[in-house]
């Protein structure tokens, strides 16, 4: 069980941690704009997730906390 | 639960400037945890280049200077010369480091001054909108090489790691990559060693790390770091170019 | 009492350096200046100090600019050509609040120029060399005493004021000998809370930097800055007045210039002619009350320069046109004789202009 919190608000939507998912958990929220106006990363299976922060490790902005 | 995986302490809360998918938020991400764990949070002084990174001195948490355009190796020096007892850093980019700067970076290297330095390799002058690099591939178009970095009227690009790799003077000089996980956690590792040889009075520690530009690549961020993999890794090859105390040179 | 030595001006400043808390010196090889260097090379080891020669006068400059932010009194010295290398440095130092010494021994230019004496840095000094709004304390000795006592007091209004004093010396003065004293100064100290010493995780992180992109917030910083030398201009103008009392023909010099032109001045005073000298000891500010002092008796001013005139024109500012300003010059390394001053101050009085 892990858990995976993104700073939604600080993301730029770059998408390099959905690539970075080994188990394709994540998505890019193409339908929803954050503060800075852009679509922002979420998780979208989390019961996939195996908490490897991969996706923390490549994130620029340093906006994803894993917690396993 | 426990937090496996959370901002470094020594990174403050502003928000980086830089463009979606710009690894320069890795790598800034890579030298405060390295902080963090060895624990010179409060001895640490940093040195912001002139480029993209120009803002440095806003992220992290440790005193700061900006430096003039490729100088930041002459402002460390000066420091770490008044407070060797403190942990000094510059982080500079390609145009910063190895164009303008390239007298200093080579000077302090000769002199094996006490130093830290991250080089931010991404074939392009990021902040003044996609200029031609020292670094640039041969080909590469730029705003100032339209047609193709033309290697017979603007010669070639340096490899800044195997030219200091010549010196005597450097402790260790080590070339590493972001575009991957694996990469990442790589280039970490090069990056502890070269804030460690500082802390053991080693000398002159330089972290090439070659990164990537999706803006002025005109790339996606995906796009961009499966760029470094194809064209920028095999002319830049990642390695430790030089490791005084392994005895290590290639 | 103390000591009297004889000493090499370029040492002079070398020595008093040391004596004012310096332990810091940066700085690349230039003619005629060197022995500063050299003197420092000798005796940092010694004394728990660095000297460091640089691979460049910009990287000399830099390493000032760090060594400063890192809260030392610290140094470096050069001469013309190599001033214009660290204008760069002068600048972000300017930009960034920082103080530091920086002399300039002069000699002859543009470009490389030559190597003899000569005061063309003049503009160089007092209006920029840089870019930006900013500016320099420039103090110019007149003697090997001078190149100590003004060295120390450089480095104190340096860090009294957050910023860059230069020494603006010449040549000659540089490498002539004369016996000196030092005496004990007392050395005042600053606390610099903005250094970079490391935050020990006890206090806010400090940034030493000049980038302000938003244009109110550089506007404002230049505003400051400008109250802090408004403050300057007012409190630190220094110069020296020679036969000033009666005097009607006024001749304006500086440095080494000053010493030829006190000769002409009491030969022509043995002639009958009422002529006295300023002397600008301090170069910006431009001690212009020395000048409103006068403006009601004197006739004429004779601007005295080893150079194509560039103190000049603070001469007609700081006497508002009151009265006519000539020019008697000599460059290119070359200096004036007493009898081609005297001339210039005979051709004052006669209103041969």
């Amino acid at each position: 069980m892990a858990k995976v919190t993104f700073n939604t608000d600080m993301c730029k939507g770059c998408g390099l941690c959905v690539d970075a998912c080994p188990k394709n958990c994540l998505a890019i929220a193409d339908d929803k704009l954050n503060q800075k106006g852009y679509s922002p990363a979420y998780m979208q299976y989390e019961e996939k997730c195996i908490g490897c922060a991969f996706c923390a490790t490549m994130c620029p902005d340093c906006i994803i906390t894993v917690e396993k | 639960m426990a937090v496996v995986f959370e901002k470094p302490k020594s990174l403050t809360d502003a928000p980086f400037h830089y463009c979606p998918g710009c690894p320069h938020g890795i790598i800034h991400r890579l030298v405060a945890e390295v902080i963090d764990e060895l624990g010179i949070e409060g001895k640490a002084i940093g040195v912001a280049p002139v480029g993209c990174a120009v803002m440095a001195y806003d992220y992290f948490t440790c005193d700061m200077i900006e430096a003039p355009h490729g100088r930041a190796p002459a402002v460390a020096t000066g420091i770490k010369r008044c407070r060797p007892d403190n942990v000094v850093f510059t982080y500079q980019g390609d145009g910063d480091l190895a164009s303008i700067g390239m007298a200093e970076t080579v000077h302090s290297a000769a002199r094996n001054e006490n130093i830290t330095v991250i080089f931010v390799n991404n074939a392009i002058y990021g902040m003044t909108g996609g200029q031609m690099a020292p670094t640039s591939l041969p080909g590469q178009v730029t705003q100032t090489s339209p047609y193709g970095r033309d290697v017979k009227h603007c010669g070639w690009p340096i490899r800044v790691s195997e030219m200091l790799a010549t010196l005597e003077g450097p402790e260790y000089v080590a070339r590493v990559a972001v575009n991957n996980v694996k990469n990442v956690k790589n280039a970490k590792k090069a990056i502890k060693r070269a804030f460690e040889n500082q802390i053991e009075g080693k000398g002159f520690s330089l972290v090439e790390v070659v990164s990537a530009c999706p803006t002025n690549w005109g790339m996606t961020p995906k796009a961009a770091l499966e760029w470094v993999e194809s064209d920028m890794l095999p002319y830049y090859p990642i390695g430790v170019y030089k490791d005084r105390s392994a005895g290590e040179g290639k | 009492m103390a000591e009297r030595i004889l000493m090499k001006g370029n040492e002079a400043i070398a020595e008093a350096a040391i004596r004012a808390g310096c332990r810091h010196y940066f700085g690349y090889p230039i003619t005629p200046q060197t022995e500063i260097a050299a003197y420092m090379a000798k005796k940092m080891p010694k004394i728990g100090g660095v000297f460091l020669q640089a691979e460049s006068e910009i990287a000399s400059i830099n390493m000032v600019y760090g060594a400063a932010a890192a809260g030392m009194r610290v140094m470096t010295s050069s001469s013309s050509p190599g001033i214009s290398l660290k204008a760069e440095g002068l600048s972000y130092i300017a930009g960034s609040d920082v103080p530091a010494l920086v002399v300039n021994v002069q000699r002859g230019g543009p470009g490389l120029g030559g190597i003899q004496p000569s005061q063309s840095d003049y503009f160089q000094a007092t209006k920029g060399g840089g870019h930006g709004d900013y500016r320099m304390i420039v103090l110019a000795p007149a003697s090997v005493q001078e190149m100590a006592s003004l060295t120390i007091k450089g480095f104190d209004l340096a860090d009294k004021y957050l910023m860059t004093s230069m020494i603006l010396a010449d040549g000659t003065i540089g490498q002539m000998m004369e016996p000196i004293t030092f005496e004990d100064a007392e050395i005042k100290t600053y606390d610099k809370p903005w250094a970079l010493t490391g935050t020990e995780c006890k206090r806010p992180h400090n940034v030493v930097n000049s980038l302000y992109l938003k244009p109110d917030e550089l506007e404002k910083k230049n505003f400051e800055r400008y109250e802090k030398y408004e403050q300057i201009e007012k409190n630190e103008a220094m110069w020296e007045d020679y036969m000033m009392d009666d005097a009607e023909i006024c001749v304006v010099a500086f440095g080494i210039a000053s010493r030829v032109a006190k000769n002409a001045v009491m030969t022509a005073r043995s002639e009958g002619i009422k002529v006295g000298l300023i002397r600008p000891i301090t170069l910006w500010p431009f001690p212009k009350a020395a000048f409103e002092a006068v403006s009601d008796r004197v006739r004429a001013y004779v601007s005295v320069e080893l150079n194509m005139g560039q103190m000049i024109e603070d001469v007609r500012l700081a006497t508002k046109c009151s009265a006519p300003v000539t020019l008697c010059n000599r460059t290119g390394g070359m200096i004036p004789s007493p009898d081609e001053i005297l001339d210039s101050i005979r051709n004052a009085q006669k209103g041969v202009l």
